[in-house]
């Protein structure tokens, strides 16, 4: 195959190539270089060195919008694993319609982040209406609208996965600890849960991804709303990273330089999230 | 063999009949306040709008009640009908999906087989930018769209292509790799050439990577809602996401009952797509986050 004619490559990757470099290339470096810049549009960007990050690391905005996040995604994490661990692990009990309860589930998954955030917010202000509030006036409902939103979305998913690392335990390890005489408890413990770890590491680092990047359920379910204006500078108190850093870009044109310095350090937090993971993946594969 | 038989998994687990009928019941009651949003949003679709704001859970009643009301004013009239966005939704997502399909299994299989210098730093880009988080390349991806008239519903393939190549190139190339050397050279021996022997032969065994992959790009681009945003000329195209949240983003006078009726024509179309592809939906959500 080796033997290939070198203009195959023309039909073959070129398209693809040449998409990429458009879509993926030519703006991730471009991107680089400019949160190194002061500018507005791309055409006149002037070099100004680290001081877009060090605006950027001292904005209050930004700080309280990763705290928020980091909050948000500890408390989803949490929730939406343990949620969908324990359907997963009834549903493969042998219940009838078992495949209906799958599927209704799931569904939620199949719903976009926009549909989802207006679905909720019409909910969640049906039922605040009664005490007289609204999910955009008050910070701790939005934290935990957004919560209950994300669980909702993505339990489902997690589920599927979970499912499948159930099916795949082999029998014969049951077989063997009942001959041992193991309790239920026991084999809960000392098989399902160890012989579930690569699903459970799979299901987190995926969870732990989509929350951390999310933007679409925030936008849509309170914009960030309230904000809270008593420090001087203006903060959104429901306000993530995602959505923090595109206000930076798209709310005041002399920001921008320091909204790509902002993208720039969150996309070193989510490729180290990333490297992390790959470390317990290889770990686990060495191991087996 | 009949006592091995006995030893089931499932076995081990079950619990006792009364447990199992308690358990069928709470999953039950689980199951209707989970999906009970959906059907919230489905019975307010029919309702006049005062009583939207008044009384969401309460069912439409004889006054209450419009019909198809909301659906027709949200459909047809608006300064951007929602008709309009409903087709531009379906088409670029059939199109990215069918371009993205085609053009990265060709390029997957092409580094996998060549293997040069160059594909490998393809490839690794490809890896790269799967982690590469949207904000990053958020203005500058934009700015080039804009630049090289990319802003169309055409356009935007190309964009979707090059910013969704890398998990499709990376699960074709997982494919490539595990499909035997010899089947694809005794039909070059033959005298076919590469296209052929893609077409021929490559093409039919990767049918399962196919849907996977095709599934996965699917479910992204149909709910997708800030590159579009972004990309698009907004005065003349807009995907479903982008006019739900443009008419829910005008606070306290948008029309609500319209944009309820328009959730649900966004969701029919997955609902359907879900039911005549569920097992396939599950088997690609498991290979891609094996993989991912």
């Amino acid at each position: 195959m080796t033997k290939m004619k070198k203009w195959y490559f023309l039909i073959f990757v070129l398209p693809t190539l040449a998409a990429f470099a458009i879509g993926f290339i030519y703006p991730f470096f471009q991107g680089i270089y400019l949160s190194f810049c002061k500018f507005i549009t791309t055409s006149n960007a002037t070099f100004v060195g680290f001081n877009n990050y060090v605006t950027a690391l001292q904005d209050d905005s930004f700080k309280y919008a990763f705290w928020f996040t980091v909050m948000f995604v500890v408390v989803s994490v949490i929730l939406i694993n343990v949620l969908a661990f324990a359907i997963a692990y009834v549903l493969t009990l042998g219940i009838k319609g078992s495949n209906v309860f799958r599927t209704v589930f799931f569904m939620p998954n199949l719903i976009g982040g926009i549909v989802l955030g207006f679905i909720w917010q019409q909910i969640f202000d049906g039922i605040l209406k009664y005490y007289g509030t609204s999910i955009v006036l008050n910070e701790t409902f939005g934290f935990w609208g957004l919560v209950i939103l994300m669980c909702w979305q993505q339990a489902g998913y997690m589920m599927i996965i979970y499912i499948a690392g159930f099916q795949s335990i082999p029998n014969h390890l049951y077989e063997a600890a009942k001959i041992d005489g193991a309790t239920k408890s026991k084999i809960l413990t000392k098989i399902t849960i160890p012989m579930m770890a690569p699903s459970i590491t799979i299901c987190t680092f995926l969870t732990l991804t989509n929350s951390f990047k999310l933007f679409d359920q925030n936008l849509a379910l309170t914009n960030g709303a309230p904000i809270d204006f008593s420090t001087g500078v203006a903060i959104k108190k429901t306000q993530m990273l995602a959505l923090d850093i595109y206000n930076t870009f798209y709310a005041n044109n002399n920001y921008r330089g320091v909204g790509q310095a902002k993208a720039v350090i969150f996309f070193i937090v989510v490729a180290g999230i990333a490297l992390i993971q790959l470390y317990f993946t290889r770990k686990r594969e060495v191991q087996q | 063999m009949d006592n091995a038989k006995k030893f089931d998994a499932t076995e081990f687990k079950q619990p006792r009949k009364v447990g199992k009928i308690v358990l069928t019941v709470i999953l039950s009651i689980v199951s209707v306040i989970y999906v009970s949003p959906i059907f919230i949003v489905l019975f307010n679709s029919f309702k006049v709008k005062t009583a939207i704001s008044e009384e969401l859970f309460m069912l439409p009643t004889s006054e209450t009640f419009v019909g198809f009301e909301n659906y027709i004013r949200g459909m047809v009239s608006g300064n951007y009908p929602f008709y309009k966005a409903v087709l531009i939704s379906l088409f670029i997502t059939v199109v990215t999906v069918f371009v993205i399909l085609i053009c990265t299994a060709m390029c997957a299989w092409y580094i996998t087989r060549v293997n040069s210098i160059l594909c490998k730093i393809i490839y690794y880009f490809c890896i790269f930018s799967m982690i590469v988080p949207f904000q990053m390349v958020m203005f500058t991806l934009s700015k080039t769209a804009n630049d090289l008239s990319l802003n169309t519903p055409w356009g935007i393939v190309i964009i979707y292509l090059g910013f969704g190549a890398g998990l499709a190139i990376f699960m074709f190339t997982g494919f490539v790799k595990s499909i035997p050397l010899e089947i694809e050279e005794s039909a070059s021996i033959d005298g076919a050439g590469p296209l052929r022997v893609f077409f021929g032969i490559v093409l039919p065994i990767m049918k399962p990577t196919f849907i996977s992959v095709g599934i996965l790009e699917t479910m992204w681009i149909w709910n997708d809602y800030l590159l579009p945003y972004l990309v698009l000329d907004k005065n003349e195209y807009r995907t479903i996401p982008i006019q739900i949240q443009y008419l829910n983003g005008s606070y306290g006078q948008s029309d609500t009952g319209a944009i309820m009726a328009l959730v649900v024509v966004s969701i029919i179309p997955i609902i359907i797509f879900y039911f005549s592809c569920q097992k396939h939906i599950i088997k690609g959500i498991v290979s891609g986050a094996v993989k991912g």
